[in-house]
């Protein structure tokens, strides 16, 4: 952990020799498995559930804007095909969840190894139009496709029983399985961020160039980052397809791409745990919002509004950066 | 936007390009031959989906042109561009029967006839009152941002976007409003070799006559050439005494205002209806990084011939019709990344 000089942000305090957890860090960390745990006692498990899956898409994108500067403005493509790939193998092989999960997480990965590899030859706000277009494009796939049902979507997808043995009938069941896909793969992300790897991603995010000039490709580095971004949304996907039975076209919209940006935008980018409260704020209002048509729209069009005016550092970023410490 | 003159002594053909050209064109030629495939296609067919092409192809080139145009000046990617062009499209429509909406708000509420305005009035009302909009928009709001990243612009735009899209969902629905093609526009016109819908040849032509105005306005007047100036160098323009801010809020006004005339040319085509405009901006934008942001020329002829390739693919492969736009980005982004008309960065 000596390589700190290359990121301006680094913390102060002292890390712990595990994860690379900074102590206010890993304080956050044990208040979020905390409520993890505690949660479903009090509040609806499919909720959690579909709370924690977003959270998890947020963080994957996360990995993106707030560690490499990466704009991708079509992360739904990773997550929708994920979801399709995990529902369809699920119901039509009837493959354990467990199988069926990662095979979404893999589906993500080769897409975004594709999509990453084309949009990487531009920067900047290129990138973003980049992506928002070939996630467009897998959209009208999905919309013509014959697997994925159409409008309709793939309906009906069991849960199936974990490793073949624990039914995942019961949201409890469920929940325990979703919860640890989302702490191992949360953890994954924080460890990738505090690597050396890590380190030269955010060296990428502070200057590009220099980066280059030290020796490293950063066009290899940039891609890495991608895939494994897009991994960790083909595997948010294919949980939430699981956790509801269903996939559908929602998930690869333009306006799902949308949202994981609002998320990170509002909870705070290029924080561990601000892609997390971000999510919880924006399915809550969703769900708050559920019955007033279009309302919804309207009210994330004007957090993102007043998050780019107003507070650009979102609320995790606002609260460290208060107190001082690295969240 | 900014003119470059290439050293004289540097003629570089285009190698690749014309490489790829000749292995599409041999490819095309090989299947013809070996009688695996067929070009042949009836006439009318052919022709109407050209034309049905064309007509979209007015509507990229217009919004693309738009965006290159307030990149240019504010480096900022306009995602609202969309909305704006449904509000266009809104605007015509409540122009034209104000008394619809003026009861929605106030039942009884009614205005004189002579303030009800068609449809040639409102191609030039409407994008008058979006671009005022625009202008304040850019005053209050979008002006803050400059001194931050690009991205920045990205974001509060497509933010923007929403609460357009979503308050114009929550007035009208989702199904959309009519729009009456006027009188002096409706019914066939005889090209000689074919029937073309009246309507739709007026759109190529305005959208095209509008492209060009544009063009000539920043190529060839003052106006046109302190605004080139200020997009390569605000600080030294604004020393010469030009009213650079001012300059700038202009030019997004006058980049939303023709994306509202697009939308007012779109009104009687599509339904009025608020999602018209967020299908339409993503295609706009795979149609800017093919044509590249570097020239206003550029966007008109990659949007005019992207609608044409669009609607060719509707006749030879109608799966793809949708796609096809992606499909010649990627294709692009592999041959020349920086855009066809683009300068490396």
């Amino acid at each position: 952990m000596s390589v700190t000089t290359l990121a301006p942000t680094a913390a102060p305090s002292r890390p712990f020799d595990v994860l690379g957890f900074s102590s206010a860090q890993a304080w956050a960390l044990l208040v979020l498995v905390g409520l993890i745990v505690a949660c479903p006692w009090v509040i609806y498990p499919v909720f959690l559930m579909k709370l924690l899956c977003f959270a998890l898409f947020a963080c994957a994108f996360n990995l993106l804007i707030g560690y490499v500067g990466l704009m991708s403005f079509g992360h739904a493509a990773y997550f929708g095909m994920g979801s399709y790939v995990t529902a369809w193998t699920a119901k039509t092989w009837g493959l354990t969840p467990e199988l069926a999960i990662l095979l979404g997480g893999a589906t993500g990965a080769l897409l975004g190894l594709a999509f990453g590899w084309l949009a990487i030859r531009r920067q900047g706000i290129y990138f973003a139009m980049i992506t928002l277009a070939l996630a467009q494009m897998s959209y009208f796939f999905c919309l013509q496709a014959p697997f994925t049902g159409g409008e309709d979507g793939i309906q009906q997808v069991p849960r199936g029983a974990l490793f073949g043995i624990f039914s995942l009938k019961t949201d409890m069941a469920m929940y325990a399985v979703v919860a640890g896909v989302f702490l191992i793969c949360f953890l994954l992300i924080h460890r990738v961020v505090h690597s050396p790897f890590g380190q030269v991603l955010k060296a990428i995010r502070e200057n590009e160039p220099r980066a280059t000039s030290l020796g490293y490709r950063t066009d290899d580095y940039k891609l890495m980052a991608f895939v494994l971004s897009t991994f960790v949304a083909g595997i948010a996907g294919g949980t939430k397809a699981l956790v509801f039975g269903i996939a559908t076209l929602t998930d690869v919209n333009y306006a799902m791409s949308g949202e994981v940006v609002l998320m990170n935008l509002l909870g705070g980018m290029g924080t561990i745990f601000g892609p997390v409260v971000g999510a919880g704020i924006i399915v809550w209002t969703e769900s708050a919002l559920a019955g007033a048509g279009s309302w919804v729209t309207v009210t994330q069009g004007v957090i993102f509004v007043a998050c780019v005016l107003a507070f650009r550092r979102g609320i995790i970023g606002e609260i460290a950066a208060k107190l001082r410490i690295t969240l | 936007m900014s003119v470059t003159t290439a050293p004289a002594n540097a003629i570089r053909l285009p190698l690749r390009g014309i490489a790829a050209v000749a292995v599409v064109v041999a490819a095309a030629v090989g299947l013809q031959l070996s009688g695996s495939f067929t070009f042949y296609r009836p006439i009318p067919l052919l022709l109407g989906q050209l034309s049905l092409g064309l007509i979209n192809g007015a509507f990229y080139a217009l919004l693309s042109l738009g965006l290159a145009v307030i990149f240019g000046m504010l480096n900022i990617i306009n995602f609202a561009h969309g909305a704006v062009f449904m509000l266009g499209a809104f605007a015509a429509w409540g122009l034209a029967t104000p008394n619809t909406w003026l009861g929605m708000i106030q039942p009884g509420l009614q205005v004189p006839d002579w303030l009800q305005l068609g449809y040639w009035p409102a191609l030039v009302v409407a994008p008058l009152i979006v671009g005022a909009f625009g202008y304040l928009l850019e005053k209050t709001v979008i002006s803050r941002l400059y001194k931050l990243d690009h991205l920045y612009g990205l974001l509060l735009t497509f933010g923007l976007a929403l609460i357009f899209e979503g308050l114009a969902r929550n007035a009208f629905g989702s199904s959309g409003m009519p729009y009456r093609i006027p009188a002096a526009l409706s019914g066939p016109v005889d090209l000689g070799f074919m029937f073309m819908p009246r309507y739709r040849l007026w759109v190529v032509v305005a959208a095209g006559g509008m492209c060009l105005v544009t063009w000539l306005l920043i190529e060839k007047t003052q106006l046109g050439a302190r605004l080139r100036a200020a997009t390569e160098n605000p600080g030294l323009v604004q020393a010469f005494g030009v009213n650079v801010p001012r300059m700038i809020s202009l030019t997004y006004a006058g980049g939303v205002a023709l994306a509202a005339f697009a939308g007012v040319l779109a009104a009687p085509i599509y339904s009025v209806n608020p999602n018209m405009g967020s299908s339409f901006i993503i295609t706009v934008f795979a149609v800017v990084v093919i044509g590249g942001m570097g020239s206003i020329l550029g966007s008109i002829v990659t949007g005019f011939g992207l609608g044409i390739v669009e609607g060719l693919t509707k006749v030879y492969y109608p799966q793809f019709s949708a796609t096809v736009i992606f499909l010649v980005m990627v294709i692009v982004l592999l041959v020349r990344p920086a855009g066809l008309f683009g300068k490396a960065a």
